[in-house]
């Protein structure tokens, strides 16, 4: 079962090429507000995948058949950069792109209170800046947190991460070859408070068991991610404290 | 078992749990969820009692009776203009609530009351359910704001701008010579000449970026006398 | 723009501007080099709060039919909804084409990339030159920042393997040959509001201007391009004073391409 340009073995010794053990994530980084323009932002460092998400919104409904009279529109639009990935990819959406956004949208739209905010659109755009696989993962991370930047009432942040299956073995967040030439992959999302999954989509071949085990992985990283998350967040907003306090009362 | 998870002036994120008990009453941005008090946005938590307040650190503006704005025309229609209040919506001026003078559509257009792109000095009258925010610029001193310049700020760091009973916006008035007129959907307008109307706008600027510091006024103070950045 | 033109103007009137810089300074410029693993050479230029992102990527193709011992040079910009409210999703639109095309413009006319040291096989092979210009956050003045970090990108950018037998690139494997490359053409835009012209517009400028001028010099003096954009006009004598000035600024800019 072995592709072109598959490596000999993607584990060696009980270690990931990378070095990694079996449920160990890559690096993440997460930067909140680093675009001036918009009303939310964050830039997202999974390993060597980085993913730049900016939030507009609530906004005016463009065109205007989509604005929905009880809750806000979710607009959500993934795309990679020509320079992401190894071969340049030609600019503009593709069928992996559209179907990528609309995942996306579905992984967020659940913690998002929409229906405060009727008849406008909420407009989320994530730019794949590097890509070494998880790219849909790091894209959630990165749109929850410049969702919450971008002061939307939500009920709970959205965390993301992918396992899956690999020379046998059960995986965290795969990176490019074990994604490349592994045997499954799972991509996965979840509200950390509910635990409820809002992302959750399988290629390769799984038992049950294995789903069973590889969710377990899943969401025992999420609560970490959740933890950078909030970290990222609350250190942008750390120096405002002792303004809002003065504040307080006139709000 | 009662509790309460976060103490006093700590930044929370949005689903952040605040406290578990049916005692406990959410107030700002925070809701209840079965017993839970969660925060909805990223925010300040403010407990007083059993009452457990989030003061949002960022969102757009939503309008509230009330409020006094200013909006910029946008679009003018049969019975009344449009305008853009820097908000998810936008809000209607009925040709009733443009000024206590009487109109005459015969005599005079509604462009010579307010013209696109104009920028209006307003309150907040009524907004539906359904969004549909009015506004009035009738009574004094509401009005349209004529040349200046206009520069617009995060709404909440307004409050920062008015500063406690109004002693920041004095003092950027008095030291600059400039009429200061400052909108809660976070549009500014600042009328001088144009040199000290740069220095104000400057100053709101840093205030608003550096409102939590210490010595925020005298540097401010600083820059008004004409030297620093 | 009608409270907005007249103070830009009268503040221009007095040598100011909004931000307190003179009226032929840069805003603060920030560079980072090759952020971009996956591209055979990037950088990520801020200039002010403007932000733009450029990949260098190549590719082995068919020369074009008059240059058949040349490579080629592709620049290409997508204005992303992500830096700016206005922007809309899409296919590019004339600002996205114009802004590559100048790029484009001050680079190939100067012959900046050294075409012909492309050619692997001439009228069959050469080496593509992908330049994608993503501006991140537009806060006016996407030309001068694009074009230096199309410039960084492409100073350090490094050939990848390319296999002749089978006619492949082999994306992930780099040499050490670095792209070949002779001068360094660095773009310098201008605007004009009622008659005063200054540089480096912010994005509330840029609304309220009447015109821009962008030149494109080189290290030895050379103008390799030049676009003038908007519907106002200018004077012959502002031009050639604003070509004196951007051969300056562009011995400024030069010195951040170190």
């Amino acid at each position: 079962m072995s592709k072109v340009g598959a490596p000999d073995k993607l584990i060696v010794n009980g270690k990931r090429l990378d070095g990694r053990k079996f449920d160990e994530m890559r690096e993440l980084t997460i930067k909140a507000g680093i675009i001036p323009n918009a009303d939310g932002s964050a830039q997202v460092d999974l390993g060597g995948t980085r993913a730049i998400a900016a939030v507009y919104g609530p906004r005016e409904v463009f065109p205007r058949h989509l604005s929905d009279p009880d809750k806000a529109y979710l607009n959500c639009i993934y795309t990679m950069a020509s320079f992401s990935t190894p071969d340049r990819a030609r600019p503009g959406p593709s069928r992996r792109s559209v179907e990528i956004s609309k995942v996306v949208k579905d992984a967020l739209a659940p913690a998002i209170f929409l229906e405060k905010y009727p008849k406008t659109a909420i407009d989320v755009y994530i730019e794949i800046i590097n890509a070494n696989a998880g790219t849909r993962t790091a894209a959630i991370i990165a749109a929850a947190v410049a969702l919450a930047d971008a002061g939307i009432e939500m009920r709970d942040l959205v965390s993301s991460i992918a396992a899956g299956k690999v020379d046998g073995e059960l995986l965290l967040d795969l990176f490019e070859p074990e994604d490349n030439f592994g045997d499954a992959d799972m991509p996965f999302a979840m509200m950390p408070r509910t635990k409820e999954v809002t992302l959750l989509q399988m290629d390769g071949e799984l038992t049950k068991d294995e789903i069973a085990e590889l969710l377990k992985m899943n969401m025992k990283a999420c609560e970490k991610i959740y933890e950078a998350q909030k970290v990222a967040l609350k250190e942008k907003f750390a120096t405002e404290k002792d303004l809002a306090q003065e504040e307080g009362e006139s709000q | 078992m009662e509790k309460l998870y976060v103490n006093d002036r700590d930044i929370v994120v949005p689903g952040e749990m605040l406290a578990d008990g049916i005692e406990y009453l959410p107030s700002g941005k925070a809701f209840r969820d079965g017993e839970k008090i969660l925060a909805s946005t990223i925010g300040i938590v403010s407990v007083k009692g059993r009452v457990v307040k989030v003061i949002p650190l960022a969102g757009r503006y939503m309008p509230k009776r009330g409020d006094v704005i200013i909006g910029k025309v946008t679009n003018i229609g049969h019975s009344g203009w449009t305008l853009d209040v820097n908000s998810p919506y936008n809000a209607d001026m009925n040709i009733g609530e443009a000024t206590h003078e009487y109109i005459d559509l015969a005599k005079t257009e509604m462009s010579k009351y307010f013209d696109i792109g104009d920028y209006v000095l307003a309150e907040v009258i009524t907004i539906s359910e359904a969004k549909f925010i009015k506004i009035s610029a009738k009574h004094r001193p509401y009005r349209r704001l004529n040349g200046g310049n206009i520069i617009q700020v995060s709404p909440t760091k307004i409050p920062r701008i008015i500063g406690k009973q109004g002693s920041m916006i004095k003092m950027l008035k008095d030291m600059s010579g400039c009429d200061v007129v400052v909108g809660q959907n976070g549009l500014v307008w600042i009328k001088g000449v144009p040199e000290k109307e740069v220095v104000v706008a400057n100053a709101i600027k840093v205030i608003e970026k550096e409102s939590h510091k210490k010595g925020l006024t005298d540097k401010i103070k600083q820059m008004l006398e004409g030297g620093a950045k | 723009m009608k409270t907005l033109k007249p103070y830009l103007s009268a503040l221009l009137g007095k040598q100011m501007r909004e931000d307190n810089r003179g009226v032929y300074d840069y805003r603060d410029i920030q560079v980072e080099v090759n952020p971009v693993a996956r591209a055979n050479g990037s950088a990520r230029v801020r200039i002010g709060a403007t932000e733009v992102l450029v990949g260098v990527k190549m590719n082995v193709d068919k020369p074009f039919p008059d240059t058949p011992d040349e490579g080629v040079l592709i620049a290409n910009a997508e204005l992303s909804p992500l830096a700016n409210a206005e922007y809309e999703s899409g296919p590019p639109g004339p600002a996205a084409i114009e802004l590559a095309r100048v790029v484009d413009r001050g680079i190939r006319e100067s012959h900046a990339i050294d075409f012909e040291k492309l050619c692997i096989r001439p009228k069959e092979k050469v080496w593509v030159v992908f330049l994608d210009i993503y501006p991140i956050n537009d806060d006016g003045n996407l030309f001068d920042a694009a074009s230096l970090a199309a410039m960084i990108a492409l100073k350090h950018a490094v050939l990848p393997k390319y296999d002749e037998k089978e006619d492949k690139v082999l994306y992930k494997e780099l040499t050490k040959e670095k792209l070949p490359m002779r001068v360094q053409p660095l773009l310098t835009t201008f605007a004009k509001i009622n008659g005063s012209t200054f540089i480096d517009p912010t994005k509330r400028e840029e609304k309220a201007m009447d015109a821009r001028l962008s030149v494109a010099t080189l290290e030895n003096g050379q103008i390799s391009a030049m676009q003038k954009g908007g519907t106002g006009t200018f004077t012959q004598k502002e031009i050639l004073d604003l070509i004196e000035l951007a051969i300056e600024k562009g011995k400024e800019l030069r010195k951040l391409l170190k």
